[in-house]
């Protein structure tokens, strides 16, 4: 298989500090292994309940999310484990969720689709396709009213551009100025239906009719994404208002586990493979004597290791306690 | 304390927590300029301003997904939706998101909001304005659902739900706004959640009821007292979620005989739930099966004498009561 790198970029000095870039690639790898081990542990029954795997859209999380600060706020679409391990959230607890198990990150009460870590900023993951942007908004209007400044980065799927809360959220977010990234992780399909037959516009110009600012963008190119974002970032951060990114991706599994990918051929994805978000900056780094044949198998071997050691973790996890079954279905003063 | 009308003991409720808490901010269908299209937020905006009372697009889940955002965010909103119809086009929010949250963070997130609505009908608005929905929203755990029949209680449950951790379904019927009455003038006056109120005391039936219904229970109550010497005692719920039905079955228990009533249809409805605690709880002290006075089974038809015929009358309360006896 040829490659033709998606990581753009001009020749000769790197874009980034060489910690960075090889932070970036092995974080995207770490990603890609940790949906494969999820894959696989799913089809050992492990993991029940709808599986969405992330794998070839990882320089979208990677990207974007180091762009923000610690203190800004991720919310995302039900396909979110990337998202959640980029924001810092302990990927053993992610994966102990998939197993739905106490040391969760919640407790085995959400799984896959619902994954949350306040302390990380981590606001979720949103099984209602589009429900979370309305929400976004609402954090950027606490961001404003309270002076604090953070910004939320709001992540969801082209799926999300039909529904009405969509258009909801984006004329609010202009009304109110909120510090808001919409960013939209276009992988051509909602589902099984391909975008082209679901939208009679592009998405930016929709974003723009809202009068924001709209880009679209290589989603494939992890450098091109924190670039993008980071402008995004400064945008919000400077009381400007929201702004809009699309970044153009593509998943190679199905929707989720249980998708028999009857609506796209096989040569689309290996199509799609030949411009990968790791093996392009893999190939970019290399290029610049940054990363050679024997680091990059001594990050594949920690990557290993790392995912290896989520899944031990997942296995010790004890079962939540059916004692718990009715804690936290409303908060009562005190409670915490 | 002070007479007035439920819609100025709302408006109070709103303008003590304002000043209260700067946590607090209003949004929604024309609350701002226009003054509420039931006039409780009259005068707030000119009062506190379009930062703390705001008007919204005409976008119900947009807005209501904002508030719940704003909560996660550290702020303690009020979303008005105009009216429970509208509402609808707001479930998902309501139900998948702020319901749903503190469970699936497993205690992480919280979501302290009220979300105010109007409902019930009897004003020749026909099928899609003339919703009495309270006993859907009190189908949901992690929601509390509150409906005052009173000015005083509709002042202490709203600064009570504003203190709430959790979102309050705070549901006002149309045709109370009106109603007079005393209401404490005490900024700390708060109404539980969960505590039934017994409006009238009685030894021969109790009549259950909640919202607009508790006034034509106390009118049949009147009536049955009046024309036919039979003494009903008169519980207003107050709140379907927490509900009280500690109350209740106390009440029962003394009387033998149990009518509930309510603006909603029979069928699936909240009634339901109330007759089968009460059968589950207190069978053995029944004289006579749980009778329930509900709107007909139809979508509300515009005309008067329609409407009317489809909706819950006293004279409807009085009969259920005597086919007991």
């Amino acid at each position: 298989m040829t490659l033709e790198t998606a990581v753009t970029g001009a020749p000769g000095e790197p874009e980034l500090p060489a910690e960075q870039l090889e932070r970036f690639l092995y974080e995207m790898a770490f990603i890609r292994r940790f949906e494969e081990k999820a894959g696989e542990m799913y089809t050992r029954g492990k993991i029940r309940g709808f599986l969405h795997l992330y794998t070839g859209q990882e320089a979208c999380a990677v990207g974007a999310i180091h762009a923000l600060e610690e203190r800004d706020k991720v919310i995302a679409h039900y396909r979110d484990h990337g998202h959640a391990i980029a924001k810092g959230v302990d990927p053993k607890r992610v994966m102990a969720e998939l197993y739905g198990r106490a040391d969760g990150t919640s407790g085995g009460r959400g799984g896959s689709m619902h994954i949350y870590d306040t302390s990380k900023g981590m606001m979720g993951g949103y099984a209602i396709v589009t429900a979370h942007l309305p929400v976004a908004v609402g954090l950027g209007l606490a961001s404003s009213m309270k002076g604090e400044g953070f910004v939320t980065l709001c992540i969801f799927g082209d799926g999300s551009v039909g529904e009405g809360e969509f258009h909801e959220a984006l004329n609010l977010s202009v009304l109110w100025k909120v510090p808001v990234i919409f960013f939209c992780e276009n992988n051509l399909y909602g589902m099984g239906v391909s975008f082209a037959e679901s939208l009679s516009t592009e998405i930016p110009k929709l974003a723009a009719a809202y009068n924001m600012p709209a880009v679209s963008i290589d989603g494939m190119d992890v450098l091109e994404v924190h670039r993008e974002t980071k402008k995004a970032v400064e945008h919000c951060r400077s009381g400007k208002g929201p702004y809009f990114i699309e970044a153009m991706t593509y998943r190679y599994r199905g929707h989720s586990m249980s998708d028999p990918e009857l609506y796209r051929l096989k040569d689309e994805i290996e199509e799609y493979r030949r411009r990968d978000a790791i093996e392009s900056l893999r190939l970019y780094m290399q290029e610049r004597g940054l990363v050679d044949e024997q680091r990059w198998r001594q990050i594949e071997e920690r990557v290993e290791r790392d995912v290896e050691e989520c899944v031990a973790f997942a296995e010790a996890s004890p079962q939540p306690g059916i004692e718990t079954l009715f804690e936290h279905v409303t908060k009562e003063s005190g409670d915490d | 304390m002070t007479e007035m009308r439920m819609r100025d003991a709302l408006r109070e409720a709103l303008r003590e927590e304002l000043k209260r808490d700067s946590r607090v901010f209003l949004m929604g269908e024309d609350i701002g300029a226009y003054g509420g299209s039931y006039a409780v937020t009259k005068g707030l905006l000119e009062e506190f301003g379009p930062e703390r009372v705001r008007d919204t697009p005409i976008a119900e889940s947009g807005i209501i997904g904002a508030g719940i955002g704003a909560a996660l965010g550290g702020l303690r909103p009020m979303v008005e939706l105009m009216t429970i119809n509208f509402s609808l086009l707001a479930l998902d929010q309501i139900v998948n998101t702020a319901a749903k949250l503190h469970y699936m963070t497993n205690g992480q997130m919280n979501v302290p909001m009220v979300v105010r609505m109007a409902s019930g009908g009897g004003s020749q608005l026909a099928a899609t304005h003339s919703h009495s929905l309270e006993g859907l929203y009190a189908h949901f755990p992690g929601l509390k659902v509150v409906c005052p029949s009173n000015p005083a209680d509709a002042k202490g449950l709203l600064k009570r739900a504003f203190r709430d951790d959790n979102t309050v379904v705070f549901i006002e019927h149309t045709a109370n706004y009106g109603f007079r009455g005393e209401v404490p003038d005490d900024p700390d006056y708060l109404v539980e959640f969960g505590k039934a109120n017994i409006l009238r005391e009685g030894s021969d039936v109790t009549i259950v009821g909640y919202s607009g219904s508790v006034h034509q229970a106390l009118r049949a109550a009147a009536m049955l007292e009046e024309q036919d010497e039979v003494s009903a005692e008169v519980v207003d719920l107050r709140t379907l979620r927490p509900l009280d039905m500690d109350t209740v079955i106390k009440s029962v228990k003394k009387t033998n005989r149990a009518v509930i009533v309510e603006d909603a249809w029979k069928f699936g409805g909240f009634g339901g739930e109330l007759s089968a605690q009460i059968m589950e709880r207190a069978f053995d002290w029944l004289d006579a099966p749980v009778a329930r006075v509900c709107s007909k089974d139809v979508p509300m038809p515009y005309n008067r004498d329609l409407e009317f015929a489809a909706l819950p009358s006293e004279e409807d309360i009085v009969e259920a009561v005597l086919a007991m006896f």
